[in-house]
C-alpha cells in the first residue's frame, strides 16, 4: 500500500492521456456488462428445481411440427411422470406489429406445471372456469395497462379464426407474477386456454405444439426421456424430449448463437483496448526511462520497480473496467425497468468474468514495459542511451 | 583517520562491437570518512565512470571497492540495491525529481524502501527538508521550484535516509554561480557539520574549491590528488 501514492501519480502523470485511455476502457467494459446481461437474459435457462424435473417433448422434425393429442394418455402412463401438460405456439400480435410478446395456448395443467407463475387462487379458479380466459404477466399488464376484466383482442399471425377473421378476444382473468426475482422474465407472457384456441382454429385442431412433463424425481428424468421417445419411435410423429434447460437453449438459438454473437463483439472490443492501453503504457514508461532510472538508483529493486510499472497497468484497467461494470450494472437496471419484465442483470458470474478479463488485460498491457523497466540498466539510463 | 572507500587496482572496461574500451585503468584510491573529494578531469576521463563504481551503480571489470567494510564489488545487483538504499545519497546534476510528485513526496522516496511508518516517512522527509531551507516548500512540485531550490530537494532526498556517503554528479553543472555556491555551501555545512563523506564529480575549478581533497582524472588514471585550501 505504500507503494500506492507513487503508482497513482505515475499514471496520472500526463493527465489528458490516462483520462482519455481510461475513458475507452470504461467504454469497453460497459458493453461488455451490458452484452453479457443481454447473453444471461437470453440463454441463461431456469435452472430451479422445477426446471430440473420439467421435461420438454416436441416433434423430433421441428418445433413447429405438431404432436397428436393421443399422446398425452401415454406420456401419464409411464412410470415416474407427475404431471404432464400441452401448449401451443400463438403467435398473437396485440393491435401493432411492434407490440410483440409471447403467446400461447395451454392445457389446464400448465399452470401446476409452472408453480413460478404465481396466480392467486380466486384467479386460477377463474381461468379454468372461463373459456376464453386468458392470464398475463404483471409486467405485460402494466405495459398496456390492462386490469383484469378486461377483454384482449389479438390478432392471429398463423390460426386464423373459423368466425372468419383474424382477431381472437380473450378475457383478462388473471395477472401472475414471477414466484422469484429470475422468475420475472416470464412476465411478458400471455397465456390462454387450449379448448378456446383448438375449437376456434381453423387448422390442426386435436394437435399440440409441444408436451411439458413432469418428473416426480429429477434423477429419473432421462429414462422418461428415452421412454417418451420409444412411444412414437418409427412412427409419423416421432419426439425429441429434452430437460427444460436443453430446450431453452435450443429455442434460443433459432434467434442466431447469441454467445458466439457477444464473445465476437467482446473479443474485437478487447482487442482494440489491448493494442490502445498497451500502447500508451509503452509510451509512459519510454518517456519515464531517466525516472525510472533514479528510482533504481536510490535503492529500489528490480521486482518492485516491475511491480511498480505492473501495477499501474492492471490500475489503469482495473479503474476503468469496474467504473465500466458498475455503469453497465446500472444501465442494466435501467434496461430491465425499461423493459417491464426483462431481467437484464450484472450476475455474480459477470462480474467474476469482468474481473478475469482486468487481470488478464492488465497482466498483458503492463508486462513488456515492467520487464523493460525492470531490465533497465541504470548508468545507461541516466546518461540517456 | 579511518577509510571509508578502499579502491584496489580497479579497471573498468566495455565492449564497444567488438571492441573492448577500457575506461579506468588500475585505479587505486582511499577516501576517508568524513572527507569531502572532489573528483575532476576532461570529459572522457573516467570521472563519472569511477564516481558510478564508488556508488554501486555498476561493477569493476577487476579489482576491489571497499566501501564501510562492505565489498561491494562482489555484490549482485539485488544486493547492491539493497546497499545503495541504505548507504549512499545520489545528487545529479539535472536534479531528477519525479515531476508528478511534490518535494516532501520526492524526499520520502527512498524511506519508502525502509519499515517506517507513513508518519514517520513524512516526519524524517520534513526534517531533511528543513535542513537544506525548503520547510515552507514541502506542497511544491518540482515544476514550482526553481534550479537551487530542486537542487535541494535532491539533496533532502539524498540524505534523509542518513548515509554515511553522498556521490555527486556535477551538482551544480546546470546552476548559476550564485545559487551554486549556495549549494556548494549547503554540502559543505553537510560535510563538516553533519560528518557526511561526499565524492563529487565537477569540471568547475570553483566548485573543486569547497572540497576538501581534489583528484584529477585523466584518460582513466588519478593523475593527482591534492589537499583543496577551502
Amino acid at each position: 500500500m505504500k507503494y500506492f501514492q507513487l503508482v497513482w501519480a505515475s499514471l496520472f502523470r500526463k493527465k489528458a492521456r490516462t483520462t482519455l485511455t481510461l475513458l475507452s476502457v470504461v467504454a469497453a467494459f460497459l458493453l461488455f456488462g451490458l452484452l453479457d446481461a443481454v447473453r444471461v437474459a437470453f440463454t441463461v435457462p431456469d435452472e430451479s428445481l422445477d426446471g430440473a424435473k420439467r421435461l420438454v417433448v416436441s416433434s423430433k422434425l421441428s418445433i413447429i411440427q405438431p404432436l397428436p393429442y393421443s399422446l398425452k394418455a401415454q406420456i401419464d402412463r409411464i412410470d415416474g411422470v407427475e404431471k404432464s401438460g400441452y401448449a401451443n405456439w400463438f403467435g398473437g400480435i396485440y393491435q401493432d406489429q411492434k407490440n410483440f410478446f409471447p403467446n400461447f395456448a395451454v392445457s389446464p395443467e400448465y399452470i401446476e406445471l409452472y408453480p413460478e407463475l404465481a396466480l392467486p387462487p380466486e384467479q386460477k379458479k377463474a381461468f379454468a372456469e372461463t373459456r376464453t380466459g386468458a392470464i398475463v404477466g404483471e409486467n405485460l399488464a402494466k405495459k398496456f395497462g390492462w386490469k383484469i376484466g378486461d377483454k384482449i383482442p389479438l390478432q392471429a399471425t398463423i390460426f386464423p379464426n373459423k368466425t372468419g377473421g383474424n382477431t381472437w378476444t380473450f378475457d383478462l382473468v388473471g395477472i401472475f407474477h414471477g414466484a422469484t426475482p429470475e422468475d420475472r422474465r416470464n412476465e411478458d407472457q400471455m397465456i390462454f386456454r387450449y379448448d378456446y384456441f383448438d375449437e376456434g382454429r381453423t387448422f390442426g385442431t386435436g394437435t399440440v405444439g409441444w408436451y411439458v412433463v413432469k418428473a416426480a424425481d429429477p434423477a429419473q428424468a432421462n429414462r422418461i426421456a428415452q421412454q417418451i421417445d420409444k412411444l412414437s419411435a418409427n412412427s409419423a410423429n416421432e419426439t425429441k424430449t429434452q430437460t427444460e434447460k436443453e430446450f431453452q437453449l435450443a429455442f434460443v438459438k433459432q434467434l442466431g448463437d447469441i454467445g458466439l454473437i457477444v464473445t465476437s463483439i467482446m473479443a474485437a472490443v478487447f482487442f482494440t483496448i489491448l493494442l490502445l492501453t498497451g500502447n500508451t503504457m509503452a509510451q509512459a514508461v519510454r518517456e519515464r526511462i531517466p525516472e525510472l532510472a533514479v528510482l533504481k538508483t536510490i535503492g529500489f529493486g528490480n521486482r518492485t520497480v516491475l511491480g511498480l510499472v505492473l501495477g499501474e497497468a492492471l490500475l489503469l484497467i482495473a479503474l476503468g473496467g469496474f467504473i465500466g461494470l458498475g455503469l453497465a450494472a446500472g444501465a442494466a437496471k435501467g434496461l430491465s425497468a425499461a423493459f417491464q419484465g426483462g431481467v437484464f442483470a450484472l450476475t455474480p458470474r459477470s462480474w467474476l468474468l469482468g474481473a478475469l478479463i482486468i487481470l488478464a488485460l492488465g497482466l498483458i498491457v503492463g508486462l513488456p514495459p515492467a520487464l523493460r523497466a525492470m531490465r533497465l540498466k541504470i548508468v545507461d539510463a541516466l546518461s540517456g542511451h | 583517520m579511518n577509510n571509508l572507500v578502499s579502491i584496489k587496482s580497479l579497471t573498468k572496461a566495455y565492449e564497444r562491437g567488438k571492441q573492448r574500451v577500457e575506461v579506468l585503468h588500475g585505479i587505486d584510491l582511499d577516501i576517508a570518512a568524513g572527507d569531502f573529494v572532489a573528483l575532476m578531469g576532461p570529459s572522457g576521463s573516467g570521472k563519472t565512470t569511477l564516481l558510478n563504481l564508488i556508488g554501486g551503480l555498476d561493477t569493476p571489470s577487476t579489482g576491489s571497492i571497499t566501501v564501510d567494510g562492505q565489498r561491494i564489488d562482489q555484490m549482485n545487483s539485488g544486493e547492491l540495491a539493497k546497499w545503495r538504499s541504505a548507504n549512499v545519497g545520489f545528487v545529479f546534476q539535472f536534479y531528477n525529481l519525479l515531476p508528478m510528485l511534490s518535494a516532501l513526496k520526492n524526499v520520502e522516496l527512498p524511506l519508502l524502501l525502509t519499515s517506517l511508518s507513513a508518519a514517520q516517512r513524512k516526519r524524517n522527509a520534513e526534517i531533511a527538508l528543513q535542513l537544506v531551507g525548503l520547510g515552507e516548500r514541502v506542497h511544491h512540485k518540482p515544476k514550482e521550484l526553481s534550479g537551487g531550490q530542486e537542487q535541494r530537494v535532491a539533496i533532502a532526498r539524498a540524505i534523509v535516509s542518513d548515509p554515511k556517503l553522498l556521490v555527486c554528479d556535477e551538482p551544480t553543472g546546470d546552476l548559476d554561480r550564485q545559487t551554486a555556491d549556495e549549494i556548494l555551501r549547503l554540502l559543505q555545512t553537510l560535510n563538516r557539520e553533519h560528518g557526511k563523506t561526499i565524492v563529487m564529480v565537477t569540471h568547475d575549478p570553483k566548485a573543486a574549491e569547497y572540497a576538501r581533497r581534489q583528484l584529477h582524472l585523466d584518460k582513466g588514471t588519478l593523475v593527482n590528488d591534492a589537499a583543496a585550501t577551502a
